[in-house]
């Protein structure tokens, strides 16, 4: 099951031309751009680990896309994301977000069905990946 | 049908060269025309310099053109090294060439990244890499300018960590050659030696840019020049002044060629301030705020130590 999420969810997978310009236009923002991995793939999880630190006061896309693929290479499976932050007041916060790397292989998510108190059903989603443990998952 | 393809094929080969290729219009095209007058104008002397910075702009210009008819083009590399006595105009050089490499799209962005050891060697045991990485990623796109270049590496200490920068910087200027460019600045006789005991690195640097000194007369044009931009000038007694000391200063030791003229300028303002802040209560003229008179370069240092001397 192939996950989505952030700001380009609906569309394919980026190419690194894509993520260039995008990159480019992030820093023509003057958005400080990080990269963030994860290998739990449950979409309530907000706690990715960072690849060094944001990249602040850079001109150009190369130093974070070199930046990228040095994180590919030392986690070629799991969950990569960029993240361009704006840090102007009132905003604060991520304007882009989107993933970059993803495993060759995504088992997908499990429904679970909890029997509660009477006959209430509460449902949730369990990845089958995330039942081993960190590090080991893809 | 034979025939024909053997006609035909070596027309379709020829067509891109009976019409001529606008070398003139490319050049317009790039501005580089406009960079490269206003270095005349503003850079007075260093013509070695500038006859390499023409080479470098006609050869990419030229290469600009192969790839657009196809051509192989491999970028040239153009990491430098400046070396020159204090005062010659480096930095400023360095500042043009990132302008010059922009308008001819040998670098994507044209700012320039002027660092000195501290940037990029770190304190402890895994600090340097993170720390020139860092200051690499910021001049990627543009020209990264490694001032006084020769104190990265110190053979005294074998444990330095300036070794550790010099092997980085080698390794991205050789992989990402089209991302940035390097340039180191420093003194003559210390390059040298910096380049000699990393002779990877001097082979990666493909323009070894030698600046001169300058001669009297450049000196004095210099001066002008730096008055012209701060709207004074000099009463004619006071250029006869002026060159006299520039002649006088130059003998003397710590002489640091364009620097040395504008300090001795600054001293000479601060001193025509207060020439006029001591005769307040006179009128006084747009004019008088603007001329340098004789006496405030006269009351120099350099004219009272020449004077002892020769007595």
């Amino acid at each position: 099951m192939r996950i989505t999420q952030g700001t380009f969810s609906f569309l394919p997978d980026l190419s690194d031309e894509q993520i260039r310009r995008q990159i480019e236009y992030s820093l023509e923002q003057g958005w400080a751009v990080s990269i963030e991995y994860t290998d739990d793939p449950h979409p309530r999880n907000t706690y990715w680990e960072m690849f060094g630190l944001p990249m602040f006061d850079l001109r150009d896309a190369a130093g974070i896309l070199a930046e990228v693929n040095a994180c590919r290479k030392t986690f070629p499976s799991h969950y990569i994301k960029l993240n361009a932050f704006d840090a102007s007041r009132g905003r604060e916060s991520l304007r882009l977000s989107f993933l970059v790397n993803r495993p060759a292989h995504e088992p997908g998510f499990a429904l679970v069905r909890e029997e509660g108190a009477g006959r209430c059903l509460r449902y949730t989603t369990r990845a089958y990946s995330g039942e081993r443990p960190e590090g080991e998952r893809y | 049908m034979n025939a024909m393809t053997g006609t035909t094929e070596p027309a379709a080969e020829a067509t891109p060269s009976p019409e001529p290729l606008d070398l003139e219009a490319a050049y317009r095209d790039s501005q580089v025309a406009e960079v490269l007058e206003r270095l005349d104008r503003e850079l007075i002397g260093l013509t070695p310099v500038k006859s390499r910075i023409r080479d470098i702009a006609a050869l990419l210009l030229i290469d600009k053109l192969r790839s657009a008819v196809g051509l192989a083009t491999g970028a040239p590399a153009l990491h430098m090294s400046f070396t020159g006595n204090p005062g010659t105009g480096k930095t400023t050089v360095a500042m043009r060439m990132a302008e010059i490499l922009h308008r001819l799209g040998y670098v994507r962005k044209g700012h320039l990244v002027a660092v000195t050891r501290d940037d990029l060697v770190g304190q402890y045991i895994g600090h340097t890499a993170p720390k020139t990485r860092e200051v690499l990623k910021r001049a990627m796109g543009g020209v990264l300018f490694i001032d006084e270049a020769y104190y990265l590496y110190r053979p005294e200490n074998e444990r330095d960590y300036g070794q550790e920068a010099i092997e980085i910087l080698l390794q991205v200027m050789e992989n990402q050659r089209d991302d940035l460019v390097v340039i180191f600045a420093g003194y003559k006789a210390q390059m040298d030696t910096f380049f000699h005991s990393n002779p990877g690195l001097s082979s990666r640097v493909a323009h070894h840019i030698d600046f001169p000194d300058y001669s009297g007369e450049e000196l004095l044009a210099i001066a002008h020049l730096m008055l012209e931009q701060m709207h004074y000038r000099l009463s004619s007694g006071a250029e006869q002044a002026l060159s006299a000391y520039i002649e006088l200063r130059r003998q003397q030791p710590h002489f640091a060629n364009a620097r040395s003229i504008r300090n001795a300028l600054d001293r000479a303002r601060l001193r025509q301030a207060s020439r006029l802040f001591a005769r307040r209560g006179a009128p006084l003229s747009r004019d008088d705020l603007q001329t340098i008179e004789t006496a405030d370069i006269r009351a120099s240092r350099v004219f009272a130590e020449a004077g002892t001397d020769e007595h």
